[in-house]
């Protein structure tokens, strides 16, 4: 659909009006979810908590409401973080209802500029529409950091001549890998697992040594990984940023590259990744042609560490003389403590990590306000929340703290070095994959 | 709301604590009472017993009505906006104002969450044991107003318990303080108990001082599963003739703890009418014998289960059961009306028989739990708010409760207030003159009629 024929379409149709409406209903408002949600906490503004929005969500679908900017602004202040359905007695499914309500703001074109549409078409229709074009832009940042241009440019000074959204932007970049993940067939070792590996987007150009490890820890447990070479991006971003169709299309190219029938398992390292997989039967739920495959899709989903633990991972071995001292903590990504309620499961392959001694970290599942790319779109929220996060590792007294999900160890990387500390950030998986290596 | 009016009351608060946008009204239109909506004028949020008694003063004058909300989980609809007034939120004024170690006290503002306090009075080796449902979002305010209870009431009572001393702005803009830090004393009338339980109807509480107590020691939880409710009723009354004071002794029904199960998977036997969850706190050597007792006279009286947590993690295994009603209700339904009628302990059995029987007449459905150690019971209708013909034999079927309620000499509400949901139902307990009182003590206060006008009565 093109953008005129888009605002015919929403002139006589509304997303929310569409929707089943006892999710809406399932609402009881009780306000048990208020104290969990960081914007209603920081505001205690009603309007920016669950409660509130699924209010005008409601109102919206019940006519009482227009599709205003508050509302579109609003639906957008929300960090999608999903702790109100961790809260919720009734069982709200407000991960949907925060997505549709999005679909409703960008049909009704309630925040359209110039501007942002020309940041949404470059991101979710071109950018991250093709794994090929993420590489190479990938590889013109590798080198603007690795010729030493960064550096002059920081070094210089030239960087306060940047607008400041600009030059929080730059802190926020990642550093990207020197070679991204390898796509070949990894043969199993021993056993009969064999499991599909989805090697995300920014954890594939920034994090390819995450993929490694976890390669490297499923081979070690016995599986045989299936990389395809045609996987694609997950559609999360393409999901929270309103355009389901986006996302309709990134999902069905998965299941066309994942022969899902001989799979074990499909496995994910990254939190935000995984919590949007779960939901491909969701989302393709009126597609006849790939409806069925979404479904078995869907119940073979696992986080690395979700699986790890189903299939009692291997513990890794070690001579207690060399067992250190390092105090290691984990940070709760809230798409997976939250949107997949996987949370026992990375504590247990961290404890049993032989080289450090395990402490709490205060306030682990309240988010850091990383949250897809709303550090980018709501950079003051993000900070309060990306402080908090950091006080709260100062507190642990954390050598090593411990992230599943990458755009939160960018957040923190990037907090932890405005503080100036000296925290290590890794992904649980990597921390096992060492610990096997050093056996 | 009026410009004018408007302009002065920025001017007094500031402009961000002042909402006028019709986004920001529709979403206070609402507490956690099902089906009630109302949009206000504005919502204002004051951080000072002045900012508020300059509020009450302009809308005094200007025959404007205010309505005080803390966080709007209230269940009988007592912050439901009037038509075109004012909302005074107290959630900014949520400071901790004073820990008094010496005189086991806590001065609190009234936007404080009630989970926040009982941290805080933690930390310092108290406890404060009013603890409703709500308590991670309730505010000390809302506690006060609604005289709320909880799970502990049998052995530690209510919110007005609690209460030593509060400030108080009244219509006229005026502050009253009534009580003290003394644990005696008689000076004059007992006003500050004609707060608790108002809705905020006679005045904006601004100032709370609370008692606390020592900390117990220990604790013992246990569960038993009954053929009849009959058998789970006299073995509170026996539990309690005994005499042992557990602090709570909570109820399920058949149709509850099938909803549990469903959604807990806690692994509740379902062949079974009534489960009873009984918790004794104290001194350790104490909660073991009374554990031990209390485990003898429900098997004496018929108890298919019962069950000792051996440790903290099991204990909480066994309230979840409890914990879980609510929530387990609430997800078979689009819309469930949780009601409290309350009556003497020893009319339980027949009262929870009554409200099924009801619940078959008019064919609906109908899960009660409740709190059986003070007779506190909560049928719990699920139904359908968009099916009208449903709605109208719920309300049959409630209205029948409360007669039966009344008939048997307990109360129309034990905990959630009367608000709007019960107003109609008030004459028939309190009876003409009992109204005219109410009618005379809301005149004394607020002539004009302006706070939480046409709550609790007309
Ligand atoms: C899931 C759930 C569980 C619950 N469990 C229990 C329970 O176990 N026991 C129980 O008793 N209740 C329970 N409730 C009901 C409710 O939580 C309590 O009544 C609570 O005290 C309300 O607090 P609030 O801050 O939300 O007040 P609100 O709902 O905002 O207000 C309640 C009333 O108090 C008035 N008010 C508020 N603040 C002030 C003030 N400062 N001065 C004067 N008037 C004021 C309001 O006008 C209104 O009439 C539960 C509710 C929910 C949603
Ligand atoms: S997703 Fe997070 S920010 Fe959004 S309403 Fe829920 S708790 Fe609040
Ligand atoms: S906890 Fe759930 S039911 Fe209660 S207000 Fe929040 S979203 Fe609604």
């Amino acid at each position: 659909m093109n953008r005129s024929q888009l605002s015919d379409f929403a002139a006589n149709h509304s997303m929310l009006k569409d929707l089943d409406y006892s999710i809406l209903q399932q609402c009881i408002h009780c306000g048990m979810c208020l104290p969990t949600c960081p914007t209603y906490d920081a505001t205690k503004l009603e309007i920016s908590s669950p409660r509130g929005r699924i209010a005008l969500m409601r109102a919206v679908a019940d006519g009482k409401l227009e599709t205003s900017q508050t509302f579109a602004e609003e639906m957008y202040f929300c960090l999608g973080c999903l702790a109100c359905e961790t809260a919720c007695p009734a069982g709200v499914n407000y991960n949907h209802l925060i997505e549709t309500a999005r679909v409703e703001v960008e049909h009704a074109g309630a925040l359209d500029s110039v501007k942002r549409n020309l940041l949404r078409n470059f991101f979710l229709s071109w950018l991250f529409r093709s794994r090929w074009r993420l590489r190479f832009a990938a590889r013109l940042l590798w080198f603007y950091q690795r010729l030493g241009i960064q550096a002059l440019l920081r070094r210089s000074g030239a960087m306060k001549w940047l607008p400041k959204t600009w030059r929080d932007l730059e802190a926020l970049t990642p550093t990207i890998s020197d070679s991204f993940t390898s796509l070949d067939r990894v043969p199993a070792l021993s056993s009969s697992r064999r499991v599909g590996l989805l090697i995300g987007c920014i954890q594939d150009v920034a994090f390819a040594h995450v993929n490694r490890d976890t390669i490297y820890v499923l081979e070690q447990n016995g599986c045989e990984i299936v990389l395809p070479l045609e996987q694609a991006c997950c559609g999360s971003l393409h999901a929270h940023n309103g355009d389901l169709e986006g996302a309709r299309a990134q999902a069905r190219r998965n299941l066309d590259a994942f022969d899902v029938d001989l799979l074990d398992a499909i496995i994910i390292n990254a939190a935000g990744c995984g919590s949007q997989m779960k939901h491909y039967d969701r989302l393709l739920e009126n597609d006849p042609v790939y409806m069925q495959k979404a479904k078995v899709w869907s119940k073979k989903v696992r986080d690395i560490t979700e699986y790890l633990v189903e299939i009692g991972f291997r513990k890794p071995q070690s001579d207690p003389a060399s067992h250190g001292t390092a105090l290691l903590a984990y940070h709760e990504a809230c798409h997976l403590v939250h949107g997949q309620k996987i949370s026992a499961q990375p504590k247990e392959i961290l404890k049993s990590l032989p080289h450090y001694t395990w402490v709490e970290l205060p306030e682990a599942a309240w988010c850091c306000g990383s949250a897809g790319i709303y550090n980018i779109t709501h950079p003051d929220m993000a900070t309060t929340l990306l402080e908090r996060k950091i006080s709260h590792i100062m507190s642990s007294g954390a050598h090593v703290l411990a992230s599943a999900n990458p755009g939160c160890t960018l957040q923190i990387l990037a907090g932890l070095k405005k503080q100036g500390m000296n925290v290590r950030v890794e992904h649980p998986v990597s921390l096992l994959a060492d610990a096997y290596r050093n056996e | 709301m009026d410009n004018r009016i408007v302009s002065r009351l920025t001017d007094l608060l500031g402009e961000d604590r002042v909402l006028t946008k019709p986004e920001d009204l529709l979403v206070y239109g609402y507490d956690a009472t099902p089906m009630m909506h109302e949009t206000p004028g504005c919502v204002l949020f004051p951080d000072s017993t002045e900012q508020i008694g300059a509020i009450l003063r302009l809308a005094n004058a200007e025959r404007i009505a205010v309505v005080t909300r803390g966080s709007g989980t209230g269940l009988s609809g007592g912050s439901i906006p009037v038509p075109h007034c004012i909302v005074v939120c107290t959630v900014r004024m949520d400071r901790i104002l004073e820990i008094d170690r010496a005189n086991l006290t806590a001065r609190v503002q009234p936007g404080v969450l009630t989970a926040k306090l009982d941290e805080a009075a933690k930390a310092c080796g108290l406890f404060y044991p009013p603890d409703p449902g709500s308590i991670k979002i309730s505010t000390i305010g809302g506690n006060v107003a609604n005289n709320s209870g909880g799970l502990r009431g049998l052995k530690y009572g209510v919110t007005r318990d609690y209460v030593m001393a509060l400030e108080v702005v009244l219509a006229s803009g005026d502050i009253l303080r009534t009580g003290t830090a003394c644990m005696k004393d008689v000076a004059g009338y007992n006003l500050k108990d004609l707060f608790v339980s108002s809705q905020g109807t006679l005045g904006v509480i601004t100032e709370i001082l609370l008692r606390l107590v020592p900390k117990p020691a220990s604790k013992r939880t246990l569960l038993a599963t009954f053929p009849s409710i009959q058998a789970a009723a006299e073995t509170v009354s026996s539990i309690i003739a005994e005499p042992i004071v557990p602090c709570t002794l909570e109820f399920l029904d058949r149709m509850t703890i099938s909803c549990v199960e469903d959604y807990a998977h806690i692994g509740l036997p379902l062949d079974c009418e009534a489960l009873l969850l009984m918790e004794t706190d104290g001194h350790p050597l104490v909660t073991e014998e009374e554990a031990r007792a209390m485990e003898r006279i429900a098997r004496e009286h018929g108890a298919l289960q019962v069950q000792i947590a051996k440790d903290d993690f099991e204990a909480e295994r066994l309230a979840s059961a409890r914990r879980s009603a609510s929530p387990a209700l609430a997800r078979v339904a689009p819309t469930t009306i949780l009601e409290d009628a309350t009556v003497p302990r020893n009319r339980l059995a027949e009262m929870v028989t009554f409200i099924q029987k009801t619940a078959e007449k008019y064919q609906i459905r109908i899960g009660t739990f409740g709190h059986m150690g003070d007779g506190n019971l909560h049928p719990t209708f699920l139904t359908d708010e968009r099916n009208t013909d449903e709605i109208h034999r719920v309300e049959q079927g409630f209205a029948e409760i409360f007669e039966k309620a009344i008939a048997l000499g307990g109360t129309i509400t034990g905990e959630h207030g009367v608000g709007l949901a019960k107003k109609r139902f008030l004459p028939a307990l309190i009876g003409q003159v009992g109204l005219n009182v109410h009618r005379e003590v809301k005149r004394a206060f607020d002539p004009n009629m302006i706070l939480n006008p046409g709550k609790i009565f007309d």
